[in-house]
């Protein structure tokens, strides 16, 4: 792609990426969470395969480096979810301790970061995974298209 | 906004695209028009799913600095978003097999590749 | 001991999930560990469902909430329907799941040496286990939607299973063909769902019992409902996924998709039995199942008959077998307002019905993991070119025939039994069904004495003058199937009254399913 693409795709990418952290962490109390942000990080790689070329962009990201990430980010979940089993499996044991454990008052609020509990580690952990697995795809397909024979 | 219009027409609205979808299902040749169609029908459904939360004059499910007013459903939203999820990875698993299907055969039509009969 | 039981049906669903997460990072480091990891962990996951079993039929069904303060407070202070995904398991669901773990184990160990050779093991077993995951679930949830969820689950990791070996080139239709019907059936699920909660604001089965008036948005979602289990099953005339899925599928997924498809008619039943009950027209629509029976066991067992590949033809029995089922379930769904012939044929019948399920898996198991260690050492599936292969492969051959016995209906097998069942109480109902399911039977022992003779008669073929038996692995997934086929032929009286008849009774009195839900309270 041309120079300007490159160039533009450099910046960009900066503010793509720090926009789908945003909706992670924010996942509790605006729209968003953990798919959603890792969607936006995939279209962010999706940004960067078409301005420089699958071929580039697989010198740096391998996919067994994503494989490790997405398996992490499955593990740290079901480990949360896990963690509750001492109630019931799920159960938020993190409200009311010290880490993200501000209960808010019910009704309409004004949005505090630091409550909910496990909620934010879980959308962390679906955020993770997602955005290594939907990059995964994308790359994946990317390289197929370069090398398309037909083999009986 | 919600004046002008009248009630049904985000019902009406699903009702034409799972007819559309169905019908493209049903009568493409071509595999990669046939995977369109079912990306059709998940967002028919899907439409419905959130179009049946609808309260008039509502606002959105959101506690953080909201307005007064009565809340729309927040819960087929929740099912919306896992419907979304789930549609995007069938979407990929079938379009790499669509790929694997033209690698071995040659074509994209689905009359032209079918190897088992019978 | 005891909080094991409490926790078990969560952790039935969540152990082979954290186990399919963590394969493929120890599959890095060893391939040996990540198979030891796998077998283990479904060895586990079958420990925790003979005790839950036990427990279930001693002291009644058991109710799991995720994320309570504790695990049957289904409805806490102050509410009136019950809030948060609840898991319960009465005798049809651990049935169900006793049915799925000794499948998946079976599946798991054959599957160690059969896909030795292949690329991208570590995959495989996360895919498989995922599989396990999505068949569990569907069977142990009380929750619509999140049975929808399992369901799409199952489908994903059977198609990418189905279409795993992409070096062949006709196993991508075969997967192709799976996810676009099964992606079609959960948007008409989906659907239903929608329609559900657009009138009662409720998902959970038990909650949806409680209040069911049978408007008209419930009659269109009853066939939506029905349209899409029937599209899974693959019930006549939505079969024609069938054949090519199962045919190309490594052998021990196929035996996993067969039961995938069990999981389906048990979420049919669920809608029928406990959803709806008795709001239902019980005439017609248990004439409606029992017709779909009757095509299923006629059409699939004739076009089984002139089938030259063999995994194609066991795919045809798999649907005239299924067809069994119905027509057993069928006959004690349009009688069930009715108590004496209830009594007389109905619960006989759902009987039989019931105990042909765990028959059919055990049986058409142990015939598709044959027909893999056939195709494992000649390399064909074609019963044109095999010939005289009982010399080499004796374990394979006294297998086959044990599921072949079975299958016919021939006494004394498990199968003889289910049917024999079947047989007495359908023929009170309506004597043609009957007659309809014996011409089955024979033209079933037809055809797999001509795959047998085929296969394994015959004098020796000069290139397969090297055959061997199969690797150790593979006959032990193929013994565990055995031993339960001779187990249950043994003592069939035992079966039936233990396993199957309390499935029917949780059936039939679906308010013990909703008390469950509804009483259950802090």
């Amino acid at each position: 792609m041309s120079k300007i693409v490159r160039t533009m795709a450099n910046i960009l990418i900066l503010f793509v990426l720090t926009f789908s952290l945003y909706i992670i962490m924010h996942g509790h109390l605006t729209p968003g969470g953990g798919f959603q942000g890792g969607a936006v990080f995939a279209s962010g790689i999706a940004l960067l395969i078409v301005a420089f070329g699958s071929d580039n962009i697989h010198k740096s990201l391998k996919e067994h480096h994503l494989s490790i990430l997405e398996s992490s980010g499955a593990l740290i979940f079901i480990g949360l979810a896990f963690g509750g089993l001492a109630t019931v499996f799920f159960y938020n044991f993190l409200v009311g301790s010290p880490i993200f454990g501000h209960i808010p008052p019910a009704g309409p609020n004004s949005g505090d970061l630091w409550t909910g509990g496990v909620i934010p580690f879980m959308n962390l952990a679906v955020g993770l995974k997602v955005l290594a697995g939907l990059s995964a795809i994308l790359l994946v397909m990317a390289l197929a298209t370069t090398t398309m024979e037909v083999e009986e | 906004m919600t004046e002008g219009i009248p009630f049904n027409v985000p019902f009406l609205a699903v009702a034409a695209l799972i007819g559309i979808a169905f019908y493209i299902i049903v009568s493409q040749r071509n595999m990669i028009k046939l995977v369109l169609g079912l990306s059709i029908l998940a967002s028919g459904v899907n439409l419905f799913l959130i179009t049946l939360g609808y309260r008039k004059g509502g606002i959105a499910p959101i506690y953080t600095h909201a307005p007064e007013g009565i809340m729309v459903l927040p819960v087929p939203q929740a099912l919306t978003l896992t419907s979304i999820v789930i549609a995007v990875a069938t979407l990929a698993l079938m379009l790499s097999m669509v790929v694997h299907i033209y690698r071995h055969t040659g074509s994209t039509d689905s009359e032209k590749s079918r190897i088992m009969k019978g | 001991m005891a909080n094991l039981i409490i926790h078990s049906p969560i952790l039935i669903i969540a152990i082979p999930l954290l186990v399919a997460f963590l394969t493929p990072l120890i599959g890095r480091a060893s391939g040996k560990a990540r198979d030891v990891l796998v077998v283990a962990s479904l060895a586990f996951v079958e420990f925790l469902v003979i005790i839950l079993a036990r427990d279930i039929y001693l002291n009644g069904l058991r109710v799991y909430t995720l994320g309570a303060l504790s695990p049957d407070l289904t409805i806490p202070e102050n509410y009136i329907v019950p809030i948060r995904i609840i898991l319960e398991a009465d005798s049809m669901s651990i049935f169900m799941a006793i049915i799925t773990a000794t499948v998946s184990l079976a599946a798991a160990i054959y599957s160690l040496s059969f896909m030795k050779e292949e690329t991208g093991q570590d995959r495989f077993y996360t895919l498989l286990l995922l599989l396990a995951v999505g068949m569990f679930g569907m069977e142990l949830t009380g929750d619509l939607f999140n049975l929808f969820v399992f369901l799409e689950i199952a489908s994903i990791a059977g198609a990418a299973l189905a279409a795993f070996r992409t070096r062949f080139a006709d196993t991508a239709e075969g997967g192709f063909k799976y996810i676009v019907i099964s992606s079609v059936a959960a948007l008409m699920v989906l659907l239903a769902i929608g329609l559900f909660y657009a009138q009662y604001n409720l998902i959970n089965i038990g909650a949806l019992a409680h209040v069911m008036q049978y408007t008209m948005l419930d009659k269109i979602a009853l066939v939506l409902l029905v349209t899409a289990f029937m599209m899974k099953l693959a019930a006549v005339p939505l079969h024609m996924w069938c054949p090519d899925t199962y045919s190309v599928a490594p052998a021990g997924i196929t035996i996993m998709l067969v039961v995938a498809s069990y999981a389906c008619l048990y979420a049919l039943f669920r809608t029928c039995f406990t959803l709806y009950g008795v709001c239902l027209n019980l005439t017609t629509v248990g004439w409606i199942v029992i017709i779909f029976g009757l095509l299923s066991m006629f059409i699939g067992v004739t076009m089984a008959v002139f089938q030259t590949d063999i995994k194609r033809l066991m795919a045809y029995h798999c649907i005239s077998q299924t067809g069994y089922m119905l027509l057993g379930i069928g006959v004690g769904l349009a009688v069930l307002d009715n108590p004496e012939a209830l009594n007389a044929y109905g619960i006989a019948a759902m009987d039989g019905g019931i105990f042909h399920i765990i028959n059919n898996a055990l049986y058409k198991g142990l015939l598709f993991l044959t027909a893999g260690a056939l195709f494992y050492r000649t390399g064909t599936r074609d019963l044109n070119k095999m010939g005289g292969l009982a010399h080499k492969m004796k374990w394979t051959t006294i297998f086959y025939i044990i599921g072949a016995l079975s299958i016919s209906g021939i006494p004394p097998s498990n199968g003889f039994a289910s049917k024999l069942l079947i047989y007495e109480s359908v023929y009170q109902f309506n004597p043609i069904l009957a007659i309809v399911a014996m011409i089955t039977s024979i033209l079933t022992l037809a055809s797999f004495t001509k795959a047998f003779y085929s296969a394994f008669m015959g004098a020796e073929l000069p290139e397969y003058q090297e055959v061997r038996e199969v690797p150790k692995s593979m006959i032990a997934g193929m013994a565990i199937l055995a031993a339960g086929i001779i187990f249950f032929s043994l003592f069939p009286g035992l079966v039936v009254d233990r396993l199957a008849q309390p499935a029917t009774n949780a059936l039939i009195n679906r308010g013990v399913y909703i008390n469950g839900i509804m009483g259950g309270g802090g």
